[in-house]
């Protein structure tokens, strides 16, 4: 026998042990289980992060949330805009330094498209308290279809360093029941 | 023979019997030096941000708060880390295999650069000019200083890759030793080449980032990020390597454990190799920039074969030392050889501690959190540190640390002073680091962000509650840390006291104060005759193992199946 700071005997390409061969049998079988469960999630999770991507111009998409803003908005609070788009629709997210605009109004148990996207730096979306995460990429729009299952107030944090006034970007998300819910109609004004 | 391989530039090392090339004693010496400087900014820096974290002292304003983190950052994970990389590498080549250094004065040159690009970094982050955090995520913009102090630093470090390389060549060529490399040998230069891919990626980002900050070219944010993380994600498997060859050689050390089967241990240390750099998916699966194929594909390492690694020398490192316990006669039950191991010797408790947070807590926590869909759950809150924690610090430089032990007799030629004290540090550093990890995985479940200078949000728009668990769990995570900040300073006392002002051993067998048990007292050689490779110890506390695996992986599955809908 010998260390791992000696030279091993001339022949070292020997058969497990017992113990050994019992472990690396089940650590493997473990591992397939581990690679399994991505695809498996896939077809039958409701939990994806796949999402639809493109590269877009940070500054079309700065446009494409205004014009989201205009068809869509009915109030507002502390300077932001409220906007509540009908079920199934696009919904637009903007996050830079160091705001998330606009305040998103949505439906329970109904989808929507959420797209994420950042005008200058990385941020991140950070869901509360629901703790849902999303990396926010300057030049790339992230499509996610989202379906929330509770009413309430709920707030989005940043959570990609961006500057200074990091701790400061916190965004909102209001979610009604879908049987009280005002849905402005297409083109509406507040 | 050349000069530099007269006789007289070797010493024979009284424990060990390896002929030591002068300059290898003297450039282990210097990049262990170098480390140490680096851990005590790094130890600095990280108890101010812990002290600003902990809302009940929030002691930085945000600017410093950044700028700390990003020189804890900085420091730890680059500067520390490599540079005791370093001192490996040439005494895992050229010490291990009695040769000598292949190109001594390149070793320098290395160094130089190393200690230059470490300092221009440095500077860059004190004084404000590179407040981009630990990643430097373009477009965030550091003074072109900061990429190009980045740069220097990593030129040096792959100097010292092909010195590595040269040496073992030179080793074969003057048959310094017999027949295969040893293990530890073997560990370590499966953590040069990866080392060597790691720096490609860091070669391939850096530069162009470099040019982008003096205006030259442009540099896509996602592409940035997926390279990046080939540099930042890979880099933490030179960690893993290196650190699983410090287990095989403090196992060899400490009580003489024995290599069970060089296939399985080469084997999968041949995995680490093969499927390494595919670990900067783990960073990119709730991006937008890629696909749901090629995130799990590449966040698996092709069907986790790298984590079989990982399970594999977990099992073989405690096996080692089993069933050389068992062939010394500590053979009563099941776990005798664990009990009356030598819990006093600081090289041995540093590496079971090293092994045990390693493994139940730093990779049950990654496997689990790079899982594509759990992600969503887990990126960018406290959980990613919290499971960085206790891998690289509760796992490699704990598992340094043990080794220093080792290194301050054997290379330095110092007694270690205040050895009580060293003899407490790695259970200090390890229980601190381990209620840190375990509480800073904590809170990240409920969603707190990692870097992040204000969890009370004060000057936003809209007030966030965090549930009110969270104010005790920082609290906690806390005092592991400040518990974790006394095992350091301990370390850092002990080993600069003992390298600058310590006793010098004399020549000769080594006894005395200031040793730990595996110098003073070396493991008996194993009595002749036939020793069953017994480990059924080892295979319970694997089993215990896999389980704590299981039940953690499929909590987070339960706790991902109630959040939104999202697809």
């Amino acid at each position: 026998m010998h260390t791992g700071i000696d030279s091993p005997p001339r022949v070292w390409w020997l058969p497990l042990h017992g113990a050994e061969r019992i472990w690396v049998t089940v650590a493997f079988a473990w591992c397939l289980v581990l690679f399994a469960m991505m695809p498996l999630w896939q077809l039958k999770g409701q939990q994806n992060p796949s999402g639809i991507r493109h590269k877009v111009e940070p500054t079309r998409y700065y446009q494409r949330v205004q014009e989201f803003i205009k068809q869509y908005q009915v109030g507002e609070e502390a300077g932001f805009p409220i906007v509540a788009p009908p079920p199934g629709s696009d919904v637009y997210l903007l996050a830079q330094m160091w705001k998330w605009t606009p305040i998103l109004k949505l439906q329970k148990g109904v989808e929507y498209t959420l797209h994420l996207s950042a005008l200058d730096v990385n941020h991140g979306f950070n869901l509360n308290p629901v703790n849902i995460n999303f990396q926010v990429v300057p030049g790339y729009d992230y499509g996610l279809k989202i379906v929330p299952n509770a009413a309430g107030d709920f707030r989005i944090v940043c959570d990609e360093f961006c500057g200074i006034g990091h701790h400061t970007m916190v965004g909102k998300v209001i979610i009604v029941d879908s049987a009280a819910a005002p849905v402005a109609a297409p083109g509406g004004a507040p | 023979m050349t000069a530099a391989t007269a006789p007289a530039d070797f010493r024979t090392c009284p424990r060990t019997n390896l002929k030591i090339h002068a300059a290898a004693d003297a450039l282990i010496k210097a990049n262990a030096v170098a480390a140490t400087v680096a851990l005590l900014i790094g130890g600095i820096a990280a108890i101010l941000v812990l002290l600003t974290r902990w809302q009940a002292v929030h002691l930085l304003p945000a600017d410093w708060f950044y700028r700390i983190l990003t020189i804890h950052g900085m420091s730890m994970l680059i500067f520390f880390i490599i540079f005791f990389e370093m001192a490996i590498l040439y005494f895992a080549s050229a010490v291990v295999l009695n040769s000598r250094v292949a190109t001594p004065r390149l070793g320098w040159v290395a160094f130089a650069l190393m200690v230059l690009g470490a300092l221009m970094t440095e500077a860059t982050m004190w004084t404000g000019h590179a407040d981009v955090l630990f990643t430097s995520y373009v477009p965030l913009q550091a003074t072109s200083w900061f990429y190009l102090g980045v740069i220097l630093f990593a030129v040096g470090a792959l100097v010292v890759v092909f010195i590595f390389f040269g040496t073992l060549v030179v080793a074969k060529r003057e048959r310094t030793y017999q027949g295969s490399v040893p293990l530890v040998t073997f560990g370590a230069l499966t953590a040069a080449i990866i080392a060597f891919i790691t720096l490609a990626h860091g070669a391939a980002i850096y530069i162009p980032t470099y040019l982008w900050s003096l205006g030259l070219m442009k540099v896509d944010p996602e592409v940035y990020r997926m390279v990046w993380w080939g540099l930042g994600h890979a880099s933490q498997q030179i960690n893993v390597a290196a650190m699983v060859s410090v287990w095989y050689l403090l196992g060899a050390l400490t009580i003489g454990s024995v290599v069970l089967n060089e296939k399985v241990s080469r084997g999968a240390f041949a995995l680490y190799i093969l499927f390494i750099s595919m670990a900067s998916a783990h960073h990119l699966l709730v991006d937008p920039g890629l696909g749901s194929a090629w995130k799990i594909w590449n966040t698996s390492y092709f069907m986790y074969m790298a984590v079989l690694a990982s399970m594999v020398h977990g099992f073989t490192v405690p096996a080692g030392l089993e069933v050389g316990q068992r062939a010394r006669g500590l053979t009563k039950g099941m776990f005798e050889w664990l009990r009356k191991a030598p819990w006093g010797d600081p090289g041995f408790s540093a590496m079971i501690f090293s092994i045990v947070v390693f493994g139940f807590v730093g990779g049950i926590t990654g496997v689990t959190f790079g899982t594509e869909q759990i992600n969503i759950i887990a990126h960018n809150t406290l959980r990613i540190p919290g499971h960085f924690h206790a891998t690289v610090v509760s796992g490699t430089a704990l598992a340094f640390m043990g080794l220093t032990y080792y290194v301050i007799p054997l290379i330095f030629r110092r007694r270690i002073a205040f050895y009580s004290l060293a003899k407490i540090q790695p259970w200090l550093f390890a229980i601190g680091m381990l209620i840190f990890s375990l509480m800073m995985t904590f809170a990240g479940t409920f969603g707190v962000p990692r870097r992040h200078w204000d969890i009370t949000f004060s000057g936003a728009p809209f007030d966030v509650q965090f549930n009110p668990a969270v104010n005790l769990v920082i609290g906690l995570m806390a005092l592991g840390g400040l518990m974790a900040a006394v095992g350091g300073g301990i370390y850092i006392l002990v080993t600069v006291w003992s390298v600058f002002f310590g006793e010098r051993l004399p020549a000769g067998p080594l006894t005395g104060h200031g040793l730990p048990p595996g110098i003073a007292t070396p493991p008996q050689p194993i009595p002749p005759g036939d020793h069953p490779k017994k480990a059924t110890g080892t295979l319970v506390l694997v089993f215990v193992f896999l389980a704590a695996f299981i039940a953690y992986y499929f909590i987070n599955w339960k706790l991902l199946s109630v959040v939104w809908r999202i697809g």
